[in-house]
């Protein structure tokens, strides 16, 4: 068995969105007795903005531990990149190129905005304890090199003023822009965001939804998330999953997810006359 | 570049000016960005190799003597060098205002009609594009930060790093020419147009040769004896003339220093880096500065506060007296030293003022206890008056004559006089050209002798010749019973509270005057904090009842004072509202350096004013407001409607005989 194939193409703003990067093959996932996932099958294309949508409790947040790893199911398959993955603990499948935000924003709130960011490149530090301590050479180079990337992506999230600030000092859509900023100096292939607009206003969310934007464009990162807002997905999303109690009752562009009856009705609400 | 030069030996245009300083500084710093964290330097001569380079890409681009080149963005080098590339080709630098929605930009690309556009980035490109829909003589757009407009079409959009590799590629072909344009400038020629911010009505464009720019950068620079190791922020908006003379004029004349800081946000962090020497701010920078520490100081423990409170007490009483060299006694001295190793010191160096040796502040008038505090710290601290049209300087003061209610005496080469009328006139070599295709406007501001008038109302103190201003020529009017109205007067009486941002007075052809009061949501929400006062917006906080007893009580204060001068205590306000938004440039009812626009807010708030005089106690209303991306909404609220205590005067009586 293999991955789904597809002919590149490009999009009317001039993306080009490429082959299947990741496959996921009737994944079931159980917790004891209960059934988060239900046989659930979908694809992710280089590339692509790629949402996961549906009311709580459909298993929306299962379904990105399983992408990221955290998770493993009982059935079903992961491919990435061609290969079948097999289990990994998480900083396996963060050194194959997938990083991640979290709903709960999980930073180390004593540290400050750039240290938490440096602790995205842990995977680019290859200098030992030893080299660290004696800060010579290698090590140095490896320390300019991260911190330059690190500062790369300071100014693409505009966040340069808070720099030097401690986390627990920022309101809570700052320090969803500094998730944002971890998760982007690993340079990963897949980047999966876990509801990046929970809780934000009306503000926020577009500069948010900028950001995704502006990512997917400049660094061709794809891109799966989960949100809940409706009007957001349709409007940066490529495709869109929707999932209800664990199965997947829709999948395709956000018109065509729009206008299918069974999301209309399980998502949106039945519509009376 | 020795055919450029005027017989005295001076540089007779900017470019020639840069030469000047390649020669004589060529190592020295001119400019430095911070940027991914770390202050980037160019030398001179490298500022001058990234013009040259930008000056070829335009030839290469077919820019022609005496085209129009937009610069559009925040303070950066990239576009300080644009405009000095712009007139190395023969072509005249237009710098926007980079906060003006697509419609006020799209006024000033029509009628200087630009053929480029440079853009800082993305934002600026894409109002460009939406102004090119209606305004057609934008040729190329030209920008800096590529990000977010990689897939745009480039057919006529051009990344500034390729503009100039391509004029670095062509210059065997273009530096012939290049070199000919240059020497085609002389000191008659137009160096820059600037757009007046327009407190009245549609923004002029004001026309300034490289003599007005450079005489008044001599001269000024000569007289607070700036040098070529001094380092100045540029922050403040490109479009303004005083960053211009600031970040150009003086710099190309003492070779000084230009610092660019990393965003807006950071402002105050940059500042507190380079530590600059010469530092420039409207009043309201030091404003905002002032109520920070003071809530800060309201947050500090005990002992701190006390120490605060104790030091900046003496300093209030003998530090301006040590700034202008005046006698102070010895025990004084100590005392201000200890002051200076426990507070002053510490607090400059947080406010990131330790080194200014010249600090001025201009725009509006600033008040008397902010301007107090800061020169007691031991900053020097001063006032200037200035316009456009005057390329800034009309007065300054001097050091050791500074006080907070005159603007200084008349700068080096500034002649000035006051007409029949109150308003201030001024000649002198910085006199503006002309406004662009607007004769009729030249006329009547510049007569046939070259005397402009100002617009503004003052005199001239027989005693120590500094000038006063009382307030725009336009604005100072009269009264039903014909006693005199000075709303600026008041409005800054009121302004001088932490708790109002802004207020409006009316007034003119009344029997009473009224007035429109904008809280500091800075500092009223940090009293509500600390009092426990719940809010949820703005308009909630504005309309609390104990904010208006607060602002009531502010009021009656300025009335008392306003009623000590006979021939204004007309103006004391009877009534008056707290607005439900702030007064905001996007909708108009300011200009873009914040200053109020009386004609605009009287017909947008009529429903309020009506209010004001008709006796009634509150007012349901409803504003149109534009958000920062052009889209428009509505806010609708019931204001209060509070009557204030006026004090009678002892002369109104024999006023009102008259």
């Amino acid at each position: 068995m293999s991955m789904m194939q597809y002919q590149p193409y490009e999009t009317e703003d001039g993306r080009t969105i490429g082959n299947t990067l990741m496959e996921m093959k009737n994944i079931t996932l159980r917790f004891g007795g209960v059934v988060a996932i239900k046989d659930i099958s979908f694809d992710i294309r280089e590339g692509e903005i790629r949402a996961i949508i549906g009311p709580n409790g459909a298993g929306k947040s299962s379904m990105l531990n399983v992408v990221s790893g955290f998770y493993n199911p009982q059935e079903g398959e992961v491919w990435f990149r061609g290969e079948k993955r097999p289990q990994m603990r998480p900083f396996e499948v963060a050194r194959l190129g997938i990083a991640r935000t979290f709903q709960n924003i999980a930073l180390f709130d004593g540290m400050s905005v750039l240290d938490n960011i440096m602790t995205g490149r842990l995977n680019f530090m290859k200098s030992t304890f030893v080299d660290q301590a004696i800060w010579w050479g290698k090590a140095e180079r490896e320390e300019t090199a991260n911190r330059q990337k690190a500062e790369e992506i300071i100014d693409f999230l505009e966040i340069q003023a808070i720099r030097k600030t401690p986390v627990g000092r920022l309101p809570y859509g700052l320090k969803k822009r500094v998730e944002l900023a971890r998760a982007l100096v690993a340079e990963p292939k897949l980047l999966l965001l876990d509801e990046p607009m929970a809780g934000m206003n009306v503000e926020e969310k577009e500069d948010m939804s900028r950001f995704i934007l502006d990512v997917n464009d400049e660094f061709g990162t794809t891109i799966a998330l989960i949100e809940h807002d409706m009007g957001v997905v349709m409007d940066i999303s490529d495709r869109v999953v929707v999932m209800d109690y664990g199965k997947k009752i829709g999948d395709g562009t956000p018109d065509e997810v729009r206008s299918n009856q069974e999301v209309i009705d399980a998502y949106l609400g039945v519509a009376h006359d | 570049m020795a055919e450029n030069t005027a017989v005295s030996g001076v540089p007779e245009s900017v470019p020639a000016l840069l030469a000047r300083n390649v020669d004589e500084f060529g190592s020295k710093p001119a400019y430095r960005e911070k940027e991914f964290g770390i202050w980037q330097t160019w030398s001179w001569a490298e500022a001058a190799d990234e013009i040259e380079a930008i000056a070829l890409g335009l030839l290469a681009l077919g820019a022609e003597r005496g085209d129009y080149v937009a610069i559009i963005g925040r303070n950066r080098p990239a576009l300080y060098w644009s405009m000095v590339a712009a007139m190395k080709v023969g072509a005249i630098p237009v710098p926007l205002y980079q906060d003006a929605v697509a419609e006020e930009m799209a006024y000033v690309l029509e009628h200087s009609g630009a053929r480029f556009a440079v853009c800082g980035d993305q934002e600026q490109v894409d109002k460009v594009i939406e102004v090119q829909e209606t305004v057609h003589c934008i040729e190329h757009i030209i920008y800096q930060d590529a990000r977010g407009l990689r897939k745009y079409d480039h057919t006529r959009l051009h990344a500034l790093a390729d503009v100039q590799a391509e004029g670095r590629a062509a210059h065997e072909r273009l530096e012939r020419e290049l070199r000919s344009r240059e020497a085609e400038l002389t000191y008659d020629s137009t160096c820059v147009m600037l757009y007046t911010s327009g407190t009245t009505g549609k923004s002029k464009g004001v026309v300034l040769s490289n003599r007005n720019v450079i005489e008044t950068a001599k001269n000024s620079s000569e007289f607070d004896h700036l040098r070529s190791s001094d380092e100045v922020l540029a922050y403040l908006p490109m479009a303004w003339v005083g960053d211009f003379i600031f970040s150009i004029g003086q710099a190309y004349w003492t070779g000084f220093c230009t610092n660019c800081p990393e965003s807006p946000d950071t402002m105050l962090t940059d500042l507190r880096e380079i530590g600059p020497t010469y530092f420039f701010a409207p009043p309201r920078v030091f404003e905002t500065t002032l109520t920070t520490v003071m809530i800060r100081m309201e947050d500090a423990g005990k002992i701190k506060k006390r120490l605060f409170d104790k030091y900046m007490a003496l300093a209030k009483r003998v530090g301006p007296d040590l700034l202008d060299g005046k006698p102070v006694g010895g025990m004084d001295r100590l005392q201000y030293w200890i002051g200076d190793k426990l507070i002053y010191g510490p607090l400059k160096n947080t406010l990131g003022l330790t080194r200014v040796r010249v600090g001025y502040t201009a725009g509006e008038a600033i008040g008397p206890e902010i301007f107090e505090f800061y020169r007691s710290l031991g900053i020097n601290l001063k006032q200037l008056y200035g316009q456009t049209e005057a390329t800034v300087f009309i007065t300054q003061q001097p050091d050791g004559e500074v006080r907070a209610d005159t603007v200084g005496v008349p700068s080096p080469g500034v002649e000035i006089k006051i007409g029949d009328n109150g308003e201030i006139y001024y000649r002198s070599p910085g006199t503006f050209v002309e406004y662009y295709k607007n004769a009729d406007s030249t006329r009547d501001t510049k007569d046939p002798e070259g005397w402009v008038a100002t617009g503004d109302a003052g005199f001239i103190e027989e005693a120590t010749g500094h000038l006063r201003i009382i307030d725009r020529a336009k604005d100072v009017g009269k009264m039903a019973d014909g006693r005199l109205f000075a709303p600026k007067y008041v409005e800054n009486k009121l302004k001088f509270y932490p708790n109002i941002l802004e207020a409006v007075v009316f007034g003119n052809d009344r029997d009473m005057c009224t007035a429109f009061i904008n809280i500091d949501l800075a500092a009223v929400g940090n009293w509500a904090e600390r009092n426990n006062i719940a809010y949820g917006s703005y308009q909630e906080l504005a309309g609390h009842k104990q904010v208006m007893d607060t602002i009531q009580a502010h009021v009656e204060e300025v009335n008392r004072s306003v009623a000590e001068d006979p021939m204004l205590s007309g103006c004391q306000v009877h009534r008056f509202l707290v607005l439900h938004k702030e007064l905001d440039a996007d909708d108009g009812e300011m200009t873009r350096t914040r200053k109020v626009r009386r004609r605009i807010i009287e017909e947008k708030y009529a429903d309020l004013i009506a209010a004001l005089y008709d006796g009634s106690s509150s007012i349901y209303t409803e504003t149109e407001v534009t958000y920062e991306d052009g889209r428009k909404g509505k806010i609708s609220a019931t204001l209060e409607i509070r009557d204030a205590k006026v004090v009678e005067p002892a002369g109104q009586a024999q006023v009102a005989a008259e």
